[in-house]
């Protein structure tokens, strides 16, 4: 067995976590901002809404449901035209944040949409009668009424986001799921593996800890 | 006394499933101002449909609605919302906002009145001191007993000083206690601020404890409809009287009638009880007049907005000429009718 080389395995971890954060983070602000603004079009454009527009919902509905189901690690490779069209190059970390913020993008939109779907009928109503217009409505009510069940779904594609960044290895993200790849995977590495999985498990828990405090916060029960 | 709100000739017809669906027939009723007006129903009878026209949460296929002399069924937009904060209205479930507190639920519609900060504050004070839950301004609803939301709702629903509150079931899903509180409570919305009230309802206590108007609705028609006294005390639709009975028990059911019968032998009878002007023991007098003595049987007698009705089964015993005599003289005075032949 190999001599455990702790002094020189740090660094590596260090920087590997710091990636990782950096995807993850990234990636989870900016589709969070573009999920959200999606799912309340969704919201907005279905039937019998103040947008109604069955265009709109189509499109946008057809398009979530064709990316959604490609595997995260056939998509990074697929999209690398238009990364490169974007980002300037396919490879490194910031051609990673894009492929990541593209698929959570969509992810977020459906539970924004979902979310505001299952805001209790009766506030709206409630709103209605007592004479608030419908965009008013959905900016006051809807929107205030969904966030706690939006900030659980939002922990739950942050915690998918931890998960996916360990394919962004492949397009030289780095990361610590790349670590794990390399070292334990590919070296037969266990100590890395190991300490790889325990760092990525208190992120994780560390994450949804939060997710719940801050919908607990937002929903009062 | 003006009138607050006139259903003109009003249909509602739903397409469900490709089949239509009449919801409201040619519904007619006047609401006057200062009532408060119970709208009384199964489940299917059309009557939260009717009731959510009043603020154009529905609107009718055919009819008008007019409310405060202005037809709600035809206003969209901003005038429809100017209308709306005229009318307060509460829910069966409450509908509160689960994501402010109290006190920002009261405040909602306050804000859409755009009223500024410092007025809203005294308005919400004086709103939850009204309500009595001052002490729960900082309570999300979710902390809130079912009365309690109610209350929460009333408040809210007052905000903007309405003229007129809609309830729609607002105290079906509270225990009687709780249905006590709260109605008590709108009584004194109609008596402090002179707010008119309509409520529907399927509960003939909610009907009997604060209403003094009333319709009956059935498949989306109105079968009858008056003064609260008069629905309770002469039924005329075999809906309403089946409504009545199941609060009131003045009249002995064909069961109860046939238990009668297997002691009392003699001729049966129904005598109307009202409030009379004199004290005349008509009863006993006429009894005496003819020879005929008489036997109380079965009864009940009540009392609704002070005034007294009721009805007893009599068994009257004596000759068949006397007792035909008695009967006479009594119809003088009140209703009376014979509930078949001696068995």
């Amino acid at each position: 067995m190999r001599e455990i080389d702790l002094e020189s395995l740090m660094p590596k971890i260090g920087k590997a976590l710091i990636e990782t954060l950096q995807m993850v983070t990234v990636s989870f602000l900016l589709a969070g901002i573009i999920g959200v603004l999606l799912g309340i079009v969704l919201y907005a454009t279905r039937r019998g809404n103040i947008l109604q527009n069955a265009v709109v919902f189509g499109l946008l509905n057809a398009l979530i449901n064709i990316i959604r189901p490609i595997p995260f690690i056939i998509l990074i490779v697929s999209i690398t035209p238009l990364t490169r069209l974007v980002i300037g190059t396919s490879i490194g970390t910031g051609a990673a944040i894009f492929a990541l913020t593209i698929v959570a993008s969509f992810s977020i939109a459906r539970i924004a949409e979902t979310s505001l779907v299952a805001v209790d009928a009766g506030a709206v109503e409630a709103g209605t009668a007592m004479g608030a217009s419908p965009a008013r409505v959905l900016f006051t009510i809807v929107i205030p009424e969904a966030l706690g069940p939006l900030v659980l779904g939002l922990t739950y594609i942050f915690v998918a986001l931890v998960d996916a960044t360990a394919v962004a290895g492949l397009v030289g993200g780095g990361g610590l799921g790349n670590l794990a790849l390399t070292y334990g995977y590919q070296r037969f590495d266990w100590f890395v593996m190991g300490v790889v999985i325990v760092s990525l498990i208190i992120l994780v828990q560390l994450a949804q800890l939060l997710g719940n405090l801050i919908s607990r916060k937002v929903l009062h029960a | 006394m003006s009138t607050a709100i006139s259903f003109e000739s009003v249909s509602k017809t739903f397409s469900v499933d490709g089949r239509q669906v009449d919801a409201l027939r040619d519904v007619d009723l006047t609401v006057a101002r200062g009532d408060i007006f119970g709208i009384v129903g199964y489940s299917g009878a059309g009557k939260s449909t009717l009731l959510r026209t009043v603020n154009a949460l529905e609107r009718p296929t055919s009819g008008r609605v007019v409310v405060d002399g202005l037809e709600v069924s035809a206003l969209t937009g901003r005038q429809l919302g100017l209308v709306r904060r005229r009318v307060g209205m509460i829910f069966q479930q409450f509908n509160l906002l689960q994501s402010r507190n109290v006190y920002k639920n009261i405040a909602y519609p306050l804000g859409l009145a755009g009223l500024s900060r410092d007025r809203t504050i005294d308005r919400v004070e004086e709103l939850l001191d009204f309500v009595g839950l001052t002490d729960k301004a900082l309570a999300y609803p979710s902390h809130l007993s079912g009365g309690q939301k109610q209350r929460v709702g009333i408040a809210r629903a007052l905000a903007n000083s309405p003229d007129i509150l809609i309830c729609d079931e607002a105290t079906s899903a509270l225990d009687p206690q709780t249905t006590g509180e709260v109605l008590d409570l709108l009584r004194r919305v109609n008596a402090e601020f002179g707010v008119t009230i309509l409520l529907v309802t399927h509960e003939m206590d909610v009907i009997r404890s604060i209403t003094n108007k009333v319709a009956v609705m059935q498949n989306g028609q109105v079968v009858e409809s008056g003064t609260t006294y008069d629905l309770f005390a002469k039924p005329q639709h075999p809906t309403s009287q089946r409504f009545v009975s199941s609060v009131l028990h003045h009249h002995a059911s064909d069961g109860a009638l046939e238990r009668i019968r297997r002691v009392h032998h003699g001729r049966i009878v129904q005598i109307h009880v009202e409030n009379r002007e004199s004290n005349d023991p008509f009863l006993s007098r006429i009894a005496r007049q003819h020879g005929v003595d008489f036997n109380v049987v079965y009864g009940g007698v009540s009392e609704l907005q002070s005034r007294l009705f009721g009805n007893l089964t009599v068994e009257l015993l004596g000759d068949d000429g006397a007792v035909d005599a008695a009967i006479r003289d009594i119809r003088a005075t009140t209703s009376i009718e014979e509930v078949g032949a001696r068995a």
